[in-house]
């Protein structure tokens, strides 16, 4: 789950990390209301989950309360690459002396935390590691060893951060390497951190990516809410626990398994079709989890055709095959589907299937020929 | 000869008073799989369908010589469980989906610090087959074939399933297959499978089924280019995958140009491996290049 900045600055202030004091805005009004509250200058940003807000217009400086009535009626909004801006942040604007970059997040081929440290904040990180890779300091930790003091220091100073921001900087990295840890993140950003004319460290922005596998030790995450919002077909793919990304094309896809489900999309692609959707039931393939597959693509106006590709393992096809009969009795599909069923009792699967199939619902032996016959029923030419 | 187990392996299963575990066990039992022994904190002395089950992983060693630990308990309880069986056997297969990516590299660390003779194979893995000798995990074992002479590397489950399925239909045996899982942070790569086949006399050739995401399947290569002279089949999943999208798998996520399929395909490519399009054109080139080995 990605945070929004303010969710990220909230998260950090509870791992000691300093940052602006500030509030949330919904309404041009609000926003005057916490500008009054921390004190001009403010700088009112964006809260969307996407990067590029600046260019965008998404942030902006205001001066007194008129200022700020105007910036958030224009912020307020807009359409920063598909996404609508619903909330404001706003807060005291720092004067700052110069931008640095700290992150902390898992190299997988490592299989360690890495750290990177740069006295080049404020840009883009990445484009800064394609023309000047010396700029950003790289640090491996073991989860085991952990990363502290001495080690931060070492760290900063090798980034050239500037002397009088250095043990505030190493303070804030031993921090967020903990906020990293203990608050299960998948990844801890700051860009800028900045030193003030005042001679003090803290973020200014916050990207916060936290481990969803976590929740069950977070109870505390249930006070991020989802502000921008799901695809409304996603957010009720979400609801019945399926694991649903909508795409493009006309043939809609149900399978059991990431892999499968993915190359399922790649098989589809290479006969001439296109997909609708990724959709992983994942093991238990029950009535009621096929019922909300169905569901949730039969809501998906693109679809022409479904194909549901299901290799039995754990899951067993004569369960799916009774699923399925049971989702076509719930679900008035606009469809036709094509099935393809192999593995774990495929063929008693196929033979629950029998009596049902008709031109609404076909059986198809591989997967390649399944892949053709969805295509073809999509309107399209297969190959 | 089959790689990491054998007809030999006894094997403890952590969790198997619990629903997955007890179903998952009983079926490696019934497939031949010597399952000796199960651990359940606080349930010692109870059995499972005449399996004896202790509190604690050196009991159940100590009782029952077991030398392999299959886990199969909750994602908050696996790093404990992980540990725990660590100190008491030599490999361990973990089925776990889900398990915080802070616990996977924090317990990946430890057991190469403190177990470096320990193999774990996942997590979020579907466990290891050699046909006819043992199975441990989730697939199903009417779908392998005995005899070899092919060797399988997955990352993903289901993908593992259809590969054996496509060489079994054709009659092609599998000596090991092996499903390192599709988890951040794998305790075996691809790379410690492919050395390992590389070593088994019986292995003749090797199918390796990759996915978006990562850089294993680009390490593998490597490796595959400089160390190996079995030729390998592989396929990876993801072609047309949107970027920057988690597709089921936490590793399963391009960021960028880096871990694409394309970029996947082409390193294989160049190390010289037959690279298919699809899961069925995998099946296809192996049995046709099994067929030349004669």
């Amino acid at each position: 789950m990605d945070l929004l900045e303010y969710q990220g600055k909230q998260y950090f202030a509870r791992f000691g990390i300093p940052v602006s004091s500030g509030g949330t805005a919904d309404t041009p009004f609000e926003a005057v209301d916490v500008a009054d509250k921390v004190g001009y200058p403010v700088v009112v940003k964006a809260q969307v989950k996407v990067g590029g807000r600046g260019k965008a217009g998404g942030v902006k400086l205001a001066s007194d309360a008129d200022e700020v009535r105007t910036v958030a009626g224009q912020i307020l909004g807009l359409d920063i690459k598909g996404h609508v801006v619903k909330r404001l942040w706003v807060e005291h604007a720092s004067d700052i002396v110069h931008e640095y970059y700290a992150s902390f997040t898992l190299d997988r081929a490592e299989k360690r935390h890495l750290a990177m440290i740069s006295a080049r904040g404020g840009v883009d990180i990445e484009q800064v590691a394609d023309e000047e890779p010396d700029a950003i300091v790289k640090v491996l930790i073991d989860p085991v060893d952990g990363f502290h003091l001495d080690a931060a220091a070492d760290a900063v100073a090798a980034a050239g951060i500037d002397f009088e921001a250095r043990s505030g900087a190493a303070q804030i990295l031993v921090d967020l390497y903990r906020c990293y840890v203990e608050g299960d993140a998948d990844l801890v950003e700051i860009n800028p951190l900045i030193l003030t004319t005042a001679g003090k460290v803290h973020a200014l922005d916050a990207k916060v990516t936290l481990d969803d596998n976590a929740s069950f030790r977070h109870p505390e995450w249930a006070d991020f809410p989802d502000v921008e919002g799901l695809d409304p077909r996603e957010k009720l793919a979400r609801e019945r626990g399926l694991n649903y990304i909508g795409l493009d094309g006309t043939v809609g896809i149900i399978a059991n398994g990431a892999g499968l489900a993915m190359s399922t999309l790649d098989v589809v692609t290479q006969v001439g079709g296109a997909a609708a959707n990724f959709l992983d039931i994942g093991g238990g393939a029950s009535a009621d989890v096929m019922a909300a597959a169905l569901e949730v693509i039969n809501t998906d106006e693109k679809v022409r055709a479904i194909l549901v590709n299901i290799f039995g393992g754990i899951t067993r096809c004569d369960e799916v095959a009774r699923g399925i009969v049971e989702a076509l009795a719930r679900v008035e599909l606009r469809s036709p589907i094509v099935l393809r069923l192999d593995g774990t009792n495929a063929e008693e699967g196929r033979a629950i299937l029998a009596e049902h199939l008709s031109g609404r619902l076909r059986s198809e032996p591989t997967m390649l020929e399944a892949a053709r016959r969805a295509v073809e029923l999509a309107g399209r030419e297969a190959r | 000869m089959s790689i990491f187990v054998d007809e030999s392996t006894k094997v403890v299963v952590q969790g198997l008073t619990g629903g997955q575990g007890r179903f998952h066990g009983l079926r490696n039992r019934d497939y031949g799989t010597r399952v000796v022994a199960g651990v359940t904190p606080g349930k010692g002395g109870q059995d499972v369908d005449g399996i004896p089950v202790f509190d604690t992983m050196a009991e159940a060693v100590a009782a029952t010589g077991a030398d392999a630990s299959f886990v199969s308990v909750p994602p908050r309880f696996a790093q404990a469980a992980i540990l725990e069986a660590a100190a008491s056997v030599g490999f361990i297969v973990c089925i776990t989906e889900g398990i915080p990516a802070q616990d996977e590299a924090n317990f990946y660390n430890v057991l190469k610090r403190d177990y470096s003779g320990v193999r774990l194979l996942g997590p979020n893995c579907p466990g290891i087959i050699s046909p006819g000798k043992c199975n441990i995990g989730i697939t199903s074992g009417d779908i392998a074939l005995a005899g070899g002479p092919v060797g399988i590397v997955s990352r993903s489950g289901t993908l593992t399933y259809q590969a054996l399925h496509e060489l079994s239909q054709q009659g092609i045996g599998q000596t090991t297959c092996v499903g390192i899982g599709g988890d951040p942070v794998p305790g075996t790569s691809f790379i410690d499978c492919l050395a390992a086949f590389q070593a088994d006399p019986e292995t003749k050739a090797v199918m390796m089924i990759g996915e978006i995401g990562g850089s294993e399947e680009e390490r593998a290569a490597e490796y595959i280019a400089t160390q190996m002279d079995k030729p390998v089949v592989a396929y990876v999943a993801g072609v047309t995958a949107p970027p920057g999208r988690k597709m089921g798998h936490a590793g399963a996520i391009v960021s960028g140009s880096h871990g694409t399929a394309q970029g996947k395909m082409a390193a294989l490519d160049k190390a010289g491996v037959h690279v298919a399009q699809n899961p069925t054109a995998a099946g296809e080139m192996m049995v046709e290049l099994v067929r030349s080995l004669g």
